[in-house]
């Protein structure tokens, strides 16, 4: 008996006996859309991670003012003094010292009421250099930049948020206009490109001022020389650790620490800050993968039940096969085609489903799924495999049935 | 036993030293059959010895667990005897593994069944392809050949019908044209007549009778004494022996004898 024999006798046999056939397939399909599912949402959690990254840049350094000790012995937590100066940034952006840093922007943030007519708007406040646009890769939609000039001769100029423009002047062009903070009146040159919807908030709602305007005219004070972060570009992705490592022993140097576990700042690359987010998503993706893998097996358990009860149903058909010439390989051979062809279909049908509840989602919960061919394909495969490993007990059992107990059976 | 039964007849007495020289379809020497379940042993037949010649038709008769079904089974190449030795077109059958059964029973047996045993989900004339599946036929050679068996049975107008669309003298008629598409050396019939009806058990018995008559070795197990008398010769089975070969008058003897013997011998 040839394989198209055989593959047209075992198509017969699924074609006859509908409803089984049915039933059978639908252990699978749950089974593989499951896993499917899975796997897509874990790879859509894992490009939304990857494109955070990349909107933040992947060679981006953000160094934070961390703990401090003061003169009398007492120890800061992170963050409650800033330890970083302008000083710093100037040092790490020094020729020569650190080659694989490619660009170094300190930041000054204060939250800040900007006032255009009778619209009030809070936002981040942020002073920085001209440089800021480079670290950041960030692109302006309209209007220009704050420059050198504008650095050097403290002007009153800003570069707005594309939100922050949207909330203060709406619809109209806000390049030209102006806006008040402080009773100082800044003229809008500059609006940024929005970042994708993704990115947190702060990112398309922020003003930005040059650094001597921020510090000399706008707030001032005891906040005049430190700053709430650096951002250290490294020169491409390949040099970010060798860059980390520049920056750290610079930092450590200039502050005057021996031990870098009394290091009072802190440097985070884009990658590790959003790694703790990938890891929860990791998580998930493991403990769904598990739920889709016991739903798989229950799948196949399935197959191996409906198809007993296939064998015993067809005990006598088993016996005139073997009464008529079928050997014993040729009629397990069967039986295993049988199953691998429930398998298959509960495997295509298990990925259309898959596929189905892929474009739904997203419109449902906001989540991403993404589904690889390569990925469905592996499905199929699983399927194919999974219902050979749970026929061949079944098929094996019909393979050994005496002919004429098989025929015997009324 | 009773007084009145009689002891075992040597069947090949009336062939014995005069047979033809050609070889026999079947040749049974002592042949025996002991089913084992556990402890307890059941003997089905016991030092059965025949020969069928080629172009026989042969009826085997008995009452119902006599060991005729067993016997069946063992010409048919189902089920191996536990003794003495057993010759089928001069192969030693007890020498073969169970594939080689399966090809002696695809290319020397063709089976046909009380039940009929045909698939309700093939139409009639890939019910008759079966065998010739098994075969390694080529299909376009299969589709010849069952229209031709079917045709021989008188259905070649009814081949793409389904079993449950045909009566079921119909039925065995498919049955039997699945038999003869492989060309076997025998057609065993067991029991071929039990599910039908008066009229389509003539048809039956008369279609098989022409299968003889082409010179095909037709061998029909039975209880039924007048579907027997079709044959040209007799074997009768009781308590797993055989007691009498061509002989109407032992037959009828045997049928009388019947009622003494309640107790069945095996399976």
């Amino acid at each position: 008996m040839n394989w198209r024999d055989t593959f047209r006798t075992a198509r017969d046999a699924v074609r006859t006996h509908r409803l089984r056939s049915a039933l059978t397939m639908l252990g699978i399909l749950i089974g593989i859309s499951a896993v499917v599912l899975t796997v897509g949402l874990g790879e859509g959690a894992k490009a939304k991670v990857q494109d955070d990254i990349n909107s933040l840049g992947t060679n981006l350094l953000v160094i934070s003012p961390g703990s401090s000790t003061d003169s009398s012995g007492v120890r800061g937590g992170f963050g409650s003094a800033s330890t970083l100066t302008r000083q710093d940034a100037t040092a790490l952006a020094t020729p020569g010292v650190a080659p694989d840093i490619q660009t170094v922007a300190a930041v000054s943030t204060t939250s800040a009421e900007l006032v255009h007519g009778t619209t009030n708007w809070r936002t981040t406040l942020t002073g920085t250099s001209p440089n800021w646009q480079v670290a950041r890769s960030r692109q302006v939609a309209s209007g220009r930049f704050i420059t050198s000039a504008n650095e050097a001769d403290a002007a009153a100029v800003v570069v707005l948020g594309p939100d922050t423009a949207q909330q203060l002047f709406g619809t109209t062009d806000a390049v030209g206009q102006t806006v008040t903070y402080n009773g100082v009146t800044l003229q809008v040159v500059g609006v940024l490109d929005a970042l994708s919807s993704s990115e947190a908030a702060s990112n398309n709602d922020l003003a930005i001022v040059p650094t001597s305007t921020y510090a000399q005219r706008l707030v001032g004070g005891a906040t005049r020389e430190t700053v709430s972060s650096i951002y250290v570009k490294a020169t491409s992705s390949h040099t970010l650790s060798a860059a980390y490592q520049e920056a750290n022993a610079l930092l450590l140097n200039t502050h005057g620490i021996a031990t870098a576990a009394n290091a009072d700042f802190s440097i985070a690359t884009a990658q590790s800050v959003l790694s703790t987010a990938s890891s929860v998503d990791d998580t998930l993706t493991v403990m769904l993968g598990g739920i889709a893998v016991i739903s798989l097996l229950v799948g196949g358990i399935g197959v191996m039940n409906i198809m007993l009860v296939s064998v015993t149903e067809r005990i006598r058909e088993i016996g005139l096969r073997k009464a008529l010439g079928g050997r014993p390989r040729v009629i397990r051979r069967q039986f295993l085609v049988e199953a691998s062809m429930l398998g298959l279909a509960g495997g295509v049908l298990g990925v259309g489903l898959g596929l189905a509840v892929a474009l739904i989602l997203p419109t449902v919960s906001g989540s991403r799924v993404i589904i690889s061919i390569p990925a469905a394909l592996a499905a199929i495969a699983v399927a194919i495999v999974i219902a050979l490993g749970f026929g061949v007990y079944p098929a094996s059992r019909a393979a050994r049935l005496a002919p004429i107990d098989a025929l015997r059976n009324e | 036993m009773t007084a009145t039964v009689q002891p075992p007849v040597d069947v090949q007495a009336p062939y014995g030293p005069s047979a033809p020289p050609a070889l026999p379809v079947i040749e049974l020497v002592d042949v025996g059959k002991v089913y084992r379940s556990g402890s307890l042993e059941v003997t089905a037949l016991s030092d059965v010895s025949l020969r069928i010649e080629e172009g026989e038709f042969v009826a085997v008769t008995g009452p119902s667990g006599s060991g005729k079904s067993t016997l069946m089974h063992i010409l048919g190449c189902l089920d191996v005897p536990t003794a003495g030795v057993f010759r089928l077109a001069g192969h030693d059958v007890q020498a073969l593994d169970e594939d080689q059964l399966a090809d002696v029973r695809n290319a020397f047996i063709g089976f046909v069944f009380q039940q009929f045993n045909l698939l309700a989900y093939l139409p009639a004339w890939r019910n008759v392809e079966l065998p010739l599946i098994y075969a390694s036929v080529r299909p376009a050679e299969r589709r010849r050949r069952s229209l031709a068996a079917l045709a021989t049975v008188g259905l070649a107008d009814r081949a793409e019908h389904k079993p449950g669309e045909l009566s079921g003298g119909q039925q065995q008629r498919v049955a039997i044209a699945r038999a003869l598409v492989t060309e076997p050396g025998m057609i065993l019939a067991d029991e071929p007549t039990g599910n039908l009806d008066s009229v389509s058990s003539a048809d039956v018995l008369e279609l098989l009778y022409e299968l003889h008559r082409d010179g095909r070795t037709v061998v029909l197990i039975t209880h039924e004494p007048d579907v027997a008398r079709r044959a040209e010769r007799l074997i009768q089975i009781r308590d797993g022996r055989v007691w009498a070969v061509g002989d109407e008058e032992a037959e009828r003897q045997a049928d009388a004898d019947t009622a003494d013997i309640d107790q069945p011998a095996g399976a």
